[in-house]
C-alpha cells in the first residue's frame, strides 16, 4: 500500500542520546497496535540541526515539527495526529524569537535563513538506505564525471568553483587536487579527514551520520581526478554511529557496483576503507593523520614535502575534510558557476557552523559565506538566553580567537575572520555572555591544547604549559602585570616556532582575549577581581539595593551564607560564601552582582 | 549497475517513495476523519484511495486526513483540492465509488456531479 504519512525521526547523536531510538520503536509498536503501520512510513534520518529542540520528529506531508518529544508522547501523536489528523499542539515547536507556535517547519527562522549544500540531505533522507540518496540525485555526479569528463576537466571545474577547504585552512580544493594529480606515481591515495576534534564542533559527525554517501561519492570523484584507486576515511573512534553508518553505506555502494571495480563500466576502480583514530586532536593535522594510518604514533612532520608529493606510505596523497567532500558532488551536479554564485567573491559556497555556548538554538546550521555573525547568532541562533548580554564569540575552537560586539557585522569568510585575529577553523562557534570570564575561557582552550600537544617540538610542549601555569596563577589571584607581557611574548614565540598547525595556533585564544579584553586581565592581576564571577578566588558577591526580598537567593544558597527576612534587602556573609554563583542565577531582578564597581560603591572603597 | 541510465532508472523508482517529503503543490485528497467520519466508514475509504493511487502510479497526489468538516450527516466526506485551489467535495463516499473518483476526477479531470456535495472555485 502507498504510504500516507511519513514520520521522520532525528537519528543524530544528539537526539539519539535523548532516546530517539526508543521513540521510533514506540511508534512502531503503537502504530502496529492501531493497525496503521502499513500506511505510515518511519524514517530515522541524520541530524536536523536544531539539536536544542531534540528529540525532533517531523510528520509529512503536513510538515509538522514536533520538538522535545518523549516516548510517552508517541501514543498521543498516533491517536490524535496520525489517526484523526489533528496535530498535537503542545508538542509543536515554538519559535525562540517571537514565542509563537510554528506549525510548518519551513517557517522556523532557524531554517529560513539557511542555505543547505553540505547538509542538503541531513535530516531529509534515511542514511541507511542508498535508494533515498539516489532519489536525491545521488551518484549522478560521479556518473557524469566518469562518463563525460577527463580528469583534467574535473580538476578545472573544481578550480572554477572556488571551493576552499572547510577543515580550517581554506586552501583551494581544486589546486590541492591539481598538485596531487601532477605527481607521477601509479599508487596514489585519497584521504577523508574525519578526525573532528575541536571542543564543541560536530559538523563532520552530522554529515557522516546523516549523509554518508555524499562523502563516498565525492571521494570517488577526487580519486578519478588525481588518479587514485584507494581511499581512506580517517574517523575518530568516538564517533561510533558515524563509523557504523559509513560502513553500512560503503557496503551498499559496493553491492550496487557504485564502488569497487569498473564503476559505470568505465574501467575506473575505487575502493574505500575506514581507519579509526584514537581521538588525538593532533591527528587532524594531515601529516600526523597519515602517520596514524600507517600505524605509527600520530605525530606531525615537517612540510615540505607536502602530502601531494609524498604522503601516505610515501605515495602522493590528497587529504580533504568531510565537509569539503560533502560539497563536491553538488559542484558537478549544478555546475561550478552555480556554486561560485553563492557566497562571496573569494569564499564561494556555504559554511556549516556548530553553534554552542550561551545561545538559544544550540545546533547545526549552514549559511552562505558572507552572512554576518550577527545574523548567525541573533537571527538563526535566536540570541542569548536569560536576558544576558552578548560578550564575544569564539570561532575556530582552540585554534581560533574571539570576536567582539563591534565586529559582529563583519561578513563571515575565510579572509575576514583571519583579519579579525580569529579563523574559520572547522566551524565551531561558541557564544559567550557577560557571565563568561575571558581569562577562564582562554585557560580552558589552553588546557585543551596542553593535553593534546603531541610533545614532538619544544615550543608547543613546554611553551603552552608555561602559558597555562601563568593563566592558572592569574585565575588564582597571584598574577602580576608582568605576567601579561610574558604571556604575549611566549604566545608569539610559540606561534612562530612550532612545528605544526596545533602549536602555531594554540596561543590564539590567549592572544586574542588579551587583545580584546586586556582590561579584564588587568582587573584580575591589579584589582584581584573577576567581574564575571567565574574565578572563585577573585569573586565577591553583594546584594544590591534593588533586592525585593523574595528569599530565592537564600533558598538556593548551598552553604546558608545569605540572611535576610521577607521583603527586606538580603545580605551575603562572604566568610561563609563559596562563590558558587547559585544566588545570582536564582535572583529574578538581577540584584546580586559580582561587578567590581558595585562592590566598591557599596563598601565606599 | 553498469550505466548512468541504470542509475537514473533507480532514482526515478526511489523518488516515488519520498515524493511526499518534497511535494510542492499537486492534488490533495482530504478525508474527514473525525469521530463522525470514522464511524461512517472513512478509514476503508482512505485505504482504498491509497491503494488505487499506488496501483495507478499517480504522481503529485497526497492523501491526508482532516478533522470534522461540519456536515456529519454526509460523511464520509472527501475533499479534493486541486493545485489551483479549486475544491471539490464528495459526500457519502463508499469504497465502491473510490475507483471511479480516481479514474474520472484525478486521471480524466472530470468531476462526478452525482457524488458531489459542491464545488468551491478560487
Amino acid at each position: 500500500m502507498l504510504e500516507r504519512i511519513q514520520i521522520l525521526i532525528c537519528g543524530g547523536t544528539g537526539c539519539l542520546s535523548s532516546h530517539s531510538k526508543e521513540i521510533r520503536n514506540e511508534f512502531d509498536k503503537v502504530l502496529t497496535e492501531m493497525n496503521l503501520r502499513e500506511e505510515v512510513g518511519l524514517v530515522m534520518t541524520g541530524c536536523f540541526g536544531l539539536c536544542e529542540k531534540g528529540p525532533v520528529v517531523i510528520v509529512y506531508p503536513d510538515e509538522i515539527f514536533y520538538s522535545h518529544v518523549r516516548v510517552s508522547d508517541v501514543t498521543d501523536i498516533c491517536e490524535e495526529h496520525i489517526l484523526k489528523g489533528r496535530p498535537v499542539e503542545r508538542l509543536i515547536v515554538t519559535d525562540p524569537v517571537d514565542k509563537k507556535k510554528v506549525k510548518n517547519f519551513s517557517e522556523l527562522k532557524f531554517y529560513s535563513k539557511q542555505k543547505r549544500i553540505a547538509l542538503r540531505n541531513c535530516g531529509n533522507i534515511n542514511p541507511l538506505d542508498i535508494n533515498e540518496y539516489i532519489a536525491k540525485d545521488g551518484y549522478q555526479a560521479v556518473g557524469k564525471v566518469l562518463t563525460t569528463m577527463s580528469p583534467k576537466e574535473t580538476i578545472d571545474e573544481m578550480k572554477k568553483s572556488g571551493l576552499r577547504g572547510r577543515g580550517g585552512g581554506g586552501f583551494p580544493t581544486g589546486l590541492k587536487w591539481e598538485f596531487a594529480s601532477k605527481s607521477v606515481d601509479p599508487i596514489k591515495y585519497v584521504i577523508c579527514n574525519a578526525d573532528e576534534g575541536d571542543p564543541g564542533a560536530f559538523m563532520d559527525r552530522a554529515v557522516l551520520e546523516g549523509d554518508p554517501h555524499s562523502v563516498i561519492e565525492a571521494m570517488e570523484i577526487c580519486g578519478y581526478a588525481i588518479g587514485s584507486n584507494q581511499g581512506y576515511v580517517y574517523c575518530r573512534a568516538e564517533y561510533p554511529l558515524a563509523v557504523e553508518r559509513l560502513n553500512h553505506a560503503i557496503g551498499q555502494a559496493k553491492e550496487l557496483g557504485l564502488l569497487g571495480k569498473n564503476i559505470f563500466n568505465t574501467g575506473f576502480d575505487f575502493d574505500l576503507e575506514i581507519r579509526l583514530g584514537a581521538g588525538a586532536f593532533v591527528c587532524g593535522e594531515e601529516t600526523a593523520l597519515m602517520a596514524s594510518i600507517e600505524g605509527n604514533r600520530g605525530m606531525p612532520r615537517l612540510k615540505p614535502p607536502f602530502p601531494a608529493v609524498k604522503g601516505l606510505w610515501g605515495h602522493p596523497t590528497n587529504v580533504n575534510n568531510v565537509e569539503t567532500f560533502a560539497n563536491v558532488p553538488v559542484v558537478y551536479l549544478k555546475g561550478a558557476d552555480w556554486f561560485k554564485s553563492i557566497g562571496t567573491e573569494k569564499s564561494s559556497g556555504t559554511k556549516v557552523f556548530a553553534l554552542g555556548g550561551k545561545i538559544a538554538n544550540t545546533g547545526l546550521l549552514e549559511v552562505p559565506m558572507g552572512t554576518t555573525l550577527r545574523e548567525v547568532i541573533f537571527d538563526i541562533g535566536g540570541g542569548i538566553p536569560n536576558r544576558r548580554k552578548f560578550k564575544a564569540v569564539q570561532t575556530g575552537g582552540p585554534s581560533g580567537g574571539c570576536i567582539t560586539e563591534e565586529s559582529l557585522d563583519t561578513p563571515i569568510d575565510f579572509d575576514n575572520l583571519i583579519a579579525l585575529g580569529s579563523m574559520m577553523g572547522s566551524g565551531g562557534m561558541i557564544v559567550m555572555d557577560e557571565d563568561n570570564c575571558m581569562v577562564d575561557v582562554a585557560r580552558f582552550y589552553l588546557e585543551f591544547t596542553v593535553d593534546e600537544s603531541c610533545g614532538k617540538c619544544t615550543p608547543c610542549r613546554e611553551g603552552t604549559r608555561r602559558m597555562l601555569d601563568i593563566l592558572n596563577k592569574i585565575c588564582a589571584g597571584e598574577g602580576t602585570l608582568e605576567h601579561l607581557d610574558v604571556l604575549e611574548y611566549l604566545g608569539n614565540m610559540i606561534k612562530d616556532s612550532s612545528l605544526c598547525g596545533l602549536g602555531q595556533t594554540a596561543p590564539n585564544p590567549v592572544l586574542s582575549t588579551l587583545k580584546h579584553f586586556r582590561k579584564e586581565y588587568e582587573q584580575h592581576v591589579v584589582e584581584k577581581v573577576c567581574a564575571a564571577g567565574v574565578c572563585r578566588n577573585l569573586t565577591n558577591y553583594i546584594v544590591l539595593d534593588n533586592c525585593i526580598g523574595c528569599t530565592k537567593c537564600a533558598k538556593n544558597c548551598p552553604v546558608n551564607a545569605i540572611t535576610g527576612s521577607v521583603k527586606q534587602k538580603h545580605f551575603i556573609d562572604l566568610d561563609v560564601c563559596i562563590r558558587c554563583g547559585a544566588c545570582k542565577k536564582a535572583c529574578p531582578v538581577n540584584a546580586i552582582s559580582s561587578r567590581p564597581e558595585d562592590w566598591s560603591r557599596e563598601h565606599h572603597v | 549497475m553498469k550505466s548512468l541510465e541504470d542509475l537514473k532508472k533507480l532514482r526515478d523508482q526511489a523518488i516515488k517513495t519520498m515524493d511526499m517529503r518534497y511535494h510542492n503543490g499537486g492534488t490533495r485528497i482530504q478525508i474527514g476523519m473525525a469521530t463522525c467520519g470514522i464511524a461512517a466508514g472513512a478509514r476503508p475509504v482512505m485505504n482504498k484511495f491509497l491503494e488505487e493511487i499506488s496501483a495507478r502510479h499517480l504522481k503529485d497526489v497526497i492523501v491526508t486526513q482532516v478533522g470534522c468538516m461540519g456536515e456529519c450527516a454526509f460523511e464520509p466526506i472527501v475533499e479534493i483540492v486541486e493545485q489551483d485551489g479549486t475544491k471539490t467535495i464528495y459526500a457519502k463516499v463508499s469504497e465502491r465509488m473510490v475507483a471511479e473518483i480516481v479514474e474520472e476526477h484525478l486521471m480524466a479531470g472530470k468531476r462526478l456531479d452525482r457524488y458531489m456535495l459542491g464545488t468551491i472555485k478560487r
